[in-house]
């Protein structure tokens, strides 16, 4: 018998978390858990990202996600919680329906997934033997609109144009937005005009 | 080229990018349904955190050269979108939160179904 | 130490015994960390109240304290409120500890050919500062499942200010980045070779400002005083950990310790030079690895020993501050991130992006000529197209020659990217030209 390919048991693991977390989300009906089964399922999510050589979107992915978005969330449920440990109870007609739409979606994507023979499991010698990246530089390249990993033959313009050197600038001027946006709508509003010298 | 899925083997054999895929399926799938079935705005949104997560899956599977089995290989595409999805869900994070604060203070309650003053 | 250990054992045992002594290792650093520094804060504050400390457990200087104080929690009675969501309530403590512990996974504490980290990782400053930040949900869950309304403040305040600071820290932990070419922190740490004058700290005004900025943020980030609005006990009893006893609560203050140490221990990687001393009495003596494994690890081990001094240096400044700095208020700590830490840390980014774009090649605030091999950074994709990184190493020289070159982010990618002049054997080389 074959040893067993460490990387694919961290695989199983690191799924099983992810999914299971994700369920527990699903089902869960304190917003409050909700949010800390989303955390560990988020923060599973990028070990698999780790798992997959891409590191840099791994850290990324807790740096903003977990680290950012997440907290905000939770910031947002402890800001609007009426009671203690708010819980909205689902309708049972929705469970089944959303049971029946959502089974349905996930037997499809499944079948879909392993029906394509290259999507299916590599050579695992071919696999052991890639050299490992040692550098996101190639990352960095891509935002700054040269591509490292595609070069054209004989038309070394061609890197420039399937940089993302574009959609860089776009995102950062959306988060600009999105910043001066969340702060507008966010801001507390004075129903009454403020007294002189406050 | 072993596309069939065998238990016995699970664990001697690498992941492809089908497990992946499976894998952002099942976050995909639990984002819907919590979506649909949440009345709790806040729960709403972290059903779109996991859709996006589980979008970004596919993503990083596509674009890693570890799961490649002579298909289409995304190359840097795969992380650069999967990056560009995380900055935006950020972004819709904070702006989501800030409409539903809002929501908050003025019906005090965040229970997406009162929120039907738009109904004709 | 996996490879090494899977010559002689079965691959599963050799990884899993590997993993061990790195866990065993650092989660004795942590704890014996912890002992020393809260009997270090003891005295410290006890000097600068005018009082003695603690003397008389353990006979001089009551150095055995902590290990009295431990005792006491540990048979004190693990209390819950009858009000609180229990599984969350016992949860917190370990997910702040673990997120503490997860960063000194990737801390290195010596490099060199044989670095000493546990798991190395080429995006290894973003990671450990990630999960630094992943340390504030132990407190916030805590808060929030306490059912008591001073926790509630106090793990909201902690959440405003965490995600506030991470954005200044992040912007400091990238001059660095910048300055290096690489967010591998062995490598960082190794481009400080050499003299005090090599360290990032002294590389130019904007670095030398960017440090203390980074201090300021990271003293926010790891919830110490002037910045400790989450357990501010004139105002909210004791904060985040007002219903938490014996055992659970220590697991807080050995997280918060930890923190301390870990993002101390980041701040002399990235501008103190890391494991290198003020004076490389290792290469000197000639304690490195071309002279054989077992001077290489004295040197190593002087290394480690460098960069838990400056480690226990940057903790006990925070002491320092904490016991002579007033609290500030909630509205305060937000003000200082977002009005002046944040800008700060924006402008001295462009700082150093200018300094490194007009004098490259230089260091101690561009006193002296930096050498090589802190400028010729190896870049891996380079290599897949038959670059080798001495071939970078000449462009650079050409490029200095013609215009200056342009030192940003490595020069050796830089160079290859933005220099017409570069005999082209890349296909990279067209960025400008193209454009």
């Amino acid at each position: 018998m074959e040893p067993i390919y460490w990387p694919s048991f961290f695989f199983y693991l690191f799924a099983i978390l992810a999914c299971g977390f994700a369920v527990a989300v699903l089902l869960s009906a304190n917003i409050v858990r909700m949010a800390f089964y989303l955390v560990l399922s988020l923060a599973a999510t990028s070990g698999l990202f780790f798992l997959a050589g891409q590191e840099f979107i791994g850290a990324m992915q807790l740096l903003i996600y977990v680290g950012g978005t997440l907290v905000l969330l939770v910031f947002g449920v402890m800001l609007t919680s009426q009671e203690r440990f708010v819980s909205m109870k689902t309708m049972s007609g929705d469970w089944f329906i959303g049971l029946m739409a959502g089974g349905a979606l996930l037997s499809l994507l499944a079948a879909a997934a392993f029906s394509v023979p290259q999507w299916g499991s590599p050579d695992r010698a071919a696999v052991e033997n890639l050299p490992v990246q040692k550098t996101a530089a190639p990352i960095a390249m891509g935002l700054l609109g040269a591509r490292v990993d595609q070069p054209g033959p004989d038309e070394p313009q061609r890197g420039v144009m399937s940089g993302y050197l574009l959609h860089f600038e776009i995102v950062s001027v959306h988060l600009l937005v999105v910043l001066v946006g969340a702060a507008y709508l966010a801001r507390a509003k004075r129903k009454t005009a403020p007294a002189p010298g406050v | 080229m072993n596309s069939t899925f065998h238990l016995a083997n699970l664990l001697t054999e690498p992941p492809g990018i089908a497990h992946f895929m499976t894998v952002g399926a099942v976050l995909f799938v639990c984002g819907a349904m919590c979506m649909a079935t949440k009345r709790n705005a806040l729960g709403v949104l972290m059903g779109i955190e996991l859709v996006l997560n589980g979008a970004n899956m596919n993503f990083v599977a596509f674009g890693s050269q570890y799961l490649q089995n002579g298909g289409e290989y995304l190359g840097l595409d795969g992380p650069l979108m999967a990056l560009f999805v995380i900055v935006l869900a950020a972004a819709e994070a904070a702006v989501a939160l800030a409409i539903a604060l809002n929501f908050y203070n003025n019906h005090d309650s965040i229970d997406v179904d009162r929120a039907d003053q738009l109904q004709g | 130490m996996g490879a090494f250990l899977d010559n002689y054992l079965p691959s599963w045992l050799a990884y899993t015994l590997a993993a061990l002594v790195h866990i065993f290792l650092l989660l004795n650093l942590i704890a014996v960390g912890a002992l020393v520094f809260i009997w270090l804060e003891r005295k410290i504050s006890g000097r600068i109240q005018d009082r003695l400390g603690p003397t008389r457990v353990g006979g001089k200087f009551g150095w055995l304290q902590t290990l009295a104080d431990g005792l006491k929690l540990i048979t004190k009675e693990d209390l819950m409120p009858v009000g609180a969501d229990a599984l969350l309530f016992r949860a917190a403590p370990y997910v702040s500890f673990a997120a503490s512990v997860t960063a000194f996974m990737a801390i290195p504490f010596a490099g060199g050919a044989y670095p000493w980290v546990a798991q190395r990782l080429n995006t290894g400053v973003f990671f450990v500062i990630a999960v630094i930040g992943l340390e504030v949900f132990g407190v916030i869950l805590a808060g929030y499942s306490s059912a008591s309304k001073w926790s509630l403040f106090g793990a909201m305040r902690e959440a405003a200010q965490v995600v506030s600071y991470e954005v200044p820290l992040g912007m400091c932990a990238v001059v660095p980045v910048l300055l290096a070419g690489s967010m591998d922190l062995v490598v960082i740490g190794d481009q400080q070779a050499g003299w005090f004058t090599n360290w990032f700290l002294f590389n130019d005004p904007a670095t030398f400002i960017t440090f203390w900025v980074y201090f300021t943020c990271a003293t926010a980030s790891v919830n110490r005083a002037p910045f400790d609005l989450a357990e501010a006990e004139s105002e909210l009893v004791a904060g985040f950990h007002t219903e938490y006893s014996g055992l659970r609560w220590s697991f807080f203050f050995m997280a918060e310790y930890g923190s301390m140490l870990s993002v101390s221990l980041l701040a002399s990687i990235l501008f103190l030079g890391g494991w290198h001393g003020p004076i490389p009495v290792a290469s000197m003596l000639g304690l490195t690895y071309e002279n054989g494994a077992v001077a290489g690890y004295l040197g190593n081990l002087l290394g480690c020993v460098n960069i838990l001094l400056k480690g226990v240096l940057g903790v006990s400044v925070m002491m320092w501050v904490r016991w002579t700095l007033p609290r500030l208020r909630i509205d305060q700590v937000m003000t200082t991130c977002l009005k002046y830490c944040t800008p700060i840390a924006a402008a001295m980014f462009l700082g150093a992006i200018m300094w490194q774009y007009y004098l490259p090649h230089r260091n101690f605030f561009g006193l002296l000529p930096a050498n090589e091999s802190a400028y010729a950074v190896h870049e891996g994709w380079a290599d897949q197209e038959g670059i080798s990184s001495a071939g970078a190493v000449n462009m650079v020289e050409a490029a200095d020659d013609s215009r200056g070159g342009l030192a940003v982010e490595g020069a050796g990618s830089a160079a290859l990217l933005f220099d017409p002049a570069t005999p082209s054997t890349s296909h990279v080389a067209s960025a400008e030209r193209g454009g």
